[in-house]
């Protein structure tokens, strides 16, 4: 400390100790940068083939085929999961890789019933993520319903329903109209007594709209809510007393019907492979 | 403009200039002078160490950054759990009774992969500019980052394994966050996708707070296990470009940490307990150039440097300020 500092002198000459120290560090740099890109770079992987593609909430880059430009805008911030009435929507995990921290719907366990009318996820979204070019449920193009497994559903079978269309513990939420016209409820708090089953086309909330519409009380008030094509429709099959649903070019893939389908898997499910706009 | 050319360098991991006696002014070489004529005991310079720990504010700012951390980090907690909605949204972008907010470095990673950039982000980057601009640029990393904290935490356990010979510090070279800086934007650019954001901690603990821990909080424990077992504030100091963005709008910052020459017995306490001690190097004896020396902008303000320094070497101040008043 009591030493006095000599002025160094100019262009001073490292030691070979300092040489090998730096050496080191500079290799160790090297070293870092390599592997913090490379773990970076890892999270492009889940996108090969779109192993963990998902369902993603109205809006999502207007059509769901423009995942990369999806991903590319979101910034992860949650502020669609925060106003979603019905919690609809969840944030990804880190095997999405760089999909870590985008929305998603999880749809058999809670899908989005357009409860809010006014899509507030969209008006939530500060980069357009969830594009600001829809105003209205029906011009979201989320996914398009397929009617996976024909044996299984009950109205292909013929069969009504009767009772709790996900049982007693299902966590899940709907907004019905007739119960509450601003408040979503548990489905589980919601029995039915059908003598055909017709849930998929019931709670589709693009029929629902229309039939409000035919009844001359839109949505809000609002007939720009009016969807301007079907969702989805039960058509008679040519034998026997069941009618089977048939998905329309009005479907916007929200995944109500997926969530209420009685049977164990859903007999009917979101293809996001497929849009509206893509099918026809 | 000398503040500005060093900053930048301090922020591109570029050696410090060695003391040129050239650039001195003349107040400057007065007072080396006269400290070389002076021996200071070591024992009263401990004592009067000893006497500054004992003060009441010995962790002012330490305390009063903590407490921001905590409740800025809170209110992103609180108005989601309890619905009320002061800061809703994640630490990358959120709305603030209303008005939007966007991280600068999580927006420019989105402008520079989607290559659009809506309204709304423009309005919630600017707000964050402005408001960094006006609290210091980096001051983001050490007063509202949660990474910051939990960091802190490795960084006390690190230091204490180091003292009794259990870890060593390595250091990198740290032109290489600079590099990373680069990489990152060039990888945004290239693949049309936010890659930094998948293993940025901030964005994952952030998020983890808010919305629940997941397993991408594997990685920030890997990150800590590395801090504590191999290199001391590895992220913060050589990998981070969070703190590059920020350390820009520091540039222009009118709030720094003041460096005074004259009252300085150089003991360095302030450079060992500094996240970034290269910014701190004017205070190595023979350094300075004026009486009076701006700390550059890759300081984070966090003020442990003014907390521990028992001469007041260093202290805050606000450019223009004492002019105003």
């Amino acid at each position: 400390m009591s030493e006095q500092t000599k002025p160094t002198k100019k262009a001073p000459r490292l030691s070979p100790k300092r040489r090998e120290q730096n050496r080191r560090e500079f290799l160790r740099s090297a070293g870092l940068a390599a592997g913090m890109v490379s773990v970076s770079l890892l999270g492009l992987a889940p996108l090969i083939g779109g192993a963990n593609a998902r369902l993603r909430p109205p809006g999502a880059l207007k059509d769901r085929l423009n995942e990369q430009e999806f991903l590319a805008s979101c910034i992860k911030c949650g502020q669609c999961v925060q106003v979603c009435p019905v919690k609809a929507i969840e944030l990804a995990e880190l095997d999405e890789g760089v999909g870590v921290g985008t929305p998603y719907i999880d749809a058999r366990k809670q899908a989005c019933d357009f409860s809010c009318d006014g899509l507030q996820c969209v008006l939530a979204c500060p980069t357009g993520a969830l594009t600001h070019d829809i105003n209205y449920p029906a011009e979201s193009r989320m996914g398009f319903a397929r009617l996976s497994r024909p044996g299984a559903c009950l109205a292909v079978r013929g069969q009504g329903f009767k009772g709790l269309a996900r049982g007693p513990d299902y966590a899940g939420l709907l907004r019905y109209a007739e119960v509450d016209r601003w408040n979503p409820i548990p489905v589980a708090e919601h029995p039915y007594d059908l003598e055909l089953c017709d849930l998929c086309v019931r709670q589709c909330p693009i029929e629902i709209r229309i039939a409000q519409c035919m009844a001359g009380e839109p949505p809000s008030g609002d007939p720009n809510q009016c969807p301007p094509r079907s969702a989805i429709a039960l058509e008679p099959r040519g034998d026997g007393p069941g009618r089977i649903p048939v998905v329309k070019d009005g479907c916007v893939g929200c995944g109500v019907c997926e969530m209420i389908c009685p049977p164990e898997p859903a007999a009917i499910v979101i293809d996001i492979e497929q849009t509206a706009d893509s099918i026809s | 403009m000398s503040y500005i050319l060093t900053s930048i360098k301090q922020l591109l991991g570029l050696k410090p200039e060695r003391p040129d006696k050239a650039k001195q002014t003349e107040a400057v070489r007065v007072v080396f002078e006269s400290k070389k004529k002076e021996h200071l005991d070591p024992d009263y310079l401990r004592e009067i160490e000893a006497a500054h720990a004992r003060t009441r504010h010995r962790h002012k700012w330490r305390n009063r950054r903590w407490a921001t951390l905590i409740v800025v980090n809170l209110l992103f907690v609180v108005s989601y759990s309890f619905d009320v909605q002061l800061v809703e949204g994640a630490m990358t972008a959120s709305r603030v009774v209303g008005f939007h907010f966007a991280d600068l470095n999580s927006a420019l990673q989105v402008m520079l992969a989607f290559k659009q950039v809506v309204l709304n982000l423009v309005i919630g980057t600017l707000t964050v500019f402005v408001l960094w601009w006006l609290l210091g640029g980096r001051t983001f990393c050490s007063w509202v980052c949660p990474y910051h904290l939990i960091a802190e935490a490795a960084e006390a356990i690190h230091l204490r394994l180091a003292k009794r010979g259990w870890v060593r510090d390595y250091s990198f070279h740290r032109g290489v966050r600079a590099l990373f800086y680069l990489v990152f934007a060039l990888l945004a650019l290239a693949t049309g996708y936010t890659v930094y954001e998948t293993i940025s901690p901030t964005g994952i603990v952030s998020r983890a707070l808010i919305y629940g821990p997941g397993v991408a909080m594997g990685w920030v424990l890997a990150l800590l296990l590395f801090e504590v077992f191999v290199s001391r504030r590895a992220w913060c100091r050589y990998v981070c470009p969070i703190g590059i963005t920020y350390g820009i709008v520091g540039l222009i910052s009118p709030l720094r940490v003041t460096y005074n020459v004259e009252s300085c017995h150089h003991e360095g306490n302030c450079r060992n307990v500094c996240l970034v001690p290269h910014v701190l190097d004017v205070t190595i004896r023979g350094r300075a150039r004026e009486l009076d020396t701006e700390i550059g902008a890759d300081c984070t303000r966090c003020g442990l440097c003014v907390d521990i320094c028992p001469t007041d070497s260093l202290t805050y101040k606000y450019k223009g300020l004492d002019k105003m008043l």
